[in-house]
Formats: structure tokens, C-alpha cells, sequence
């Protein structure tokens, strides 16, 4: 695959049609040589970020659009997902478990602390309509390390 | 455009001697399952140990993974059942322990592996 290629997805604004992007961001990932566990760490970072842009982005809106931008760099495959919310505020918080267990947090709550830990970049941005997006980056040297 | 969420029962038995049910998924394990997956824990009687099998689980995400700790609290509160899982993929098996399932849930490969454990 070229160096620079570039794929764009948009789906509809409706839970499940991430799995779509997941497909298409392991299609790219297998094509620059990842490894399948790094694959499977993309496809739920992917889906995780899509779910956002659909349910707390659009907000589920039938009108709206999720644009799914992957594009291959040298040896980095980044993935922008991009909707039209207002973006996230705060930082992702890692997950407590005891917390949940007890009721102090609630079980939902996880899909950005997955996003981060699970690829080697993870940036949100926030913007008006249709220019917040999550940025989201794996390196091919990370298999090594 | 989510995968239906279907659920089947059966029933084995620990290497302790204890009756165990089995629920075993497929389909996509998501925010949309929620009434199938619990309801068919609510269904399970008066066995003390129930084990969730995700072998046949094509998809789970985040509010997936929430159901099963929504299953957990339940379990905590009313303290008369133990809960194993096996099944999962290396990748989720990963998951679920990021995100601290692991810690309330034995996490076994297979079958043989988690009635042995129970």
C-alpha cells in the first residue's frame, strides 16, 4: 500500500454501523502489516470511538453523519473520527471497578479509557459542528515493544 | 444493524458437585442485549453457580461489558451465586481484565477449565 493512502467511511448515525468502520480500519491495519493482536486493539478502539460520535456526538440523529478518515503514514495508520457534538470536556477517567460494584459509578462508562489504552495515540478535539473529532494513532514499532 | 443477542441454557456440573447453568451467547454482546442477557440471568432459578460462555460472541463493546458488570452488582447485592466466565477471545479476555471484571469473575479458557475452577 502507498504510503499517504487515505480511505473515508460515513455512517449513518445508528449503533451497529460502527462495526463497519471496525472492517475497514482492520482492512487498512492488515494491509500495512500489523499484527493481529494490534488489529483487535484497533478494531474496539475504533468502535468505541464511533459509538461516542453516534450516541453522545449526534446524538443519534438520523440527519448527521459520522465521518470515519484513515489515512497510512510511514509506519502509523491514524484514524480520525469526526462528528458534530461539541466534543468531550474532560480527560478520559480510568474505570473503577470497586466503584462500580458498590454504585458509586456507574457500570457505562469505559469506551474512552478503552480508546486510550488500547492504541498509541488517542487525542480528542473539540470543535464546532462537524469538526470535533477523536484522533486516534498505532505505530507498526509498537509490536516490538 | 446489531446483531441479535440469543442466549441458550444448559446445565452441567462443577468438580465440586454443585449444579452449574450455563449461558451460552452469541450473536453481539451490546447496549442493545441488555433485557435478553439479563432476563436469562434472572431465569436461571435457584442455581448458586452460573457460568457465561462467549464462545460463540462475535461482537462485544463497551455497554456489552457493562451489562456483565450490571450482572455483577446484582449478584453482589443479593450474595448467593457465584459467576465464572469463559470463552472470550485472548483479545477480550484482555479486555475485561482492563477494565477490572477479572477481579470479580473468574476468567477461565474453556469449559473443562471453569467447572473445574468452580
Amino acid at each position: 500500500m502507498k504510503n499517504g493512502s487515505s480511505v473515508e467511511v460515513r455512517l449513518p448515525s445508528e449503533l451497529g454501523f460502527e462495526k463497519i468502520a471496525m472492517s475497514t480500519a482492520a482492512g487498512m491495519a492488515a494491509l500495512m502489516g500489523f499484527s493481529e493482536d494490534r488489529i483487535e486493539d484497533l478494531k474496539t478502539a475504533v468502535a468505541e470511538a464511533c459509538i461516542n460520535a453516534i450516541e453522545h456526538g449526534n446524538k443519534f440523529d438520523d440527519q448527521l453523519d459520522v465521518g470515519v478518515v484513515l489515512s497510512s503514514n510511514d509506519d502509523e495508520l491514524e484514524i480520525k473520527v469526526i462528528d458534530d457534538g461539541g466534543g468531550f470536556r474532560s480527560t478520559p477517567a480510568t474505570p473503577n471497578i470497586d466503584r462500580k460494584m458498590s454504585g458509586e459509578e456507574e457500570p457505562r462508562g469505559m469506551g474512552m479509557f478503552l480508546i486510550q489504552s488500547l492504541v498509541d495515540e488517542a487525542e480528542w478535539h473539540n470543535g464546532p459542528p462537524g469538526k470535533s473529532f477523536v484522533r486516534l494513532v498505532i505505530r507498526l514499532d509498537k509490536e516490538n515493544s | 444493524m446489531q446483531s441479535a443477542t440469543k442466549v441458550v441454557r444448559r446445565d452441567a456440573t462443577a468438580a465440586s458437585g454443585d449444579s452449574v447453568a450455563i449461558l451460552a451467547f452469541s450473536g453481539d454482546i451490546a447496549s442493545t442485549s441488555k433485557d435478553t442477557v439479563l432476563q436469562a440471568y434472572h431465569g436461571v432459578g435457584e442455581v448458586k453457580k452460573v457460568l457465561l460462555d462467549f464462545s460463540g460472541v462475535d461482537y462485544i463493546n463497551s455497554s456489552g461489558i457493562a451489562i456483565i458488570i450490571q450482572m455483577l452488582i446484582e449478584e453482589r447485592t443479593a450474595g448467593h451465586r457465584t459467576i465464572g466466565i469463559f470463552g472470550l477471545t485472548p483479545h477480550f479476555k484482555k479486555v475485561f481484565t482492563m477494565v477490572g471484571v477479572a477481579k470479580y469473575a473468574t476468567i477461565s479458557p474453556d469449559e473443562a477449565a471453569a467447572l473445574a475452577e468452580m
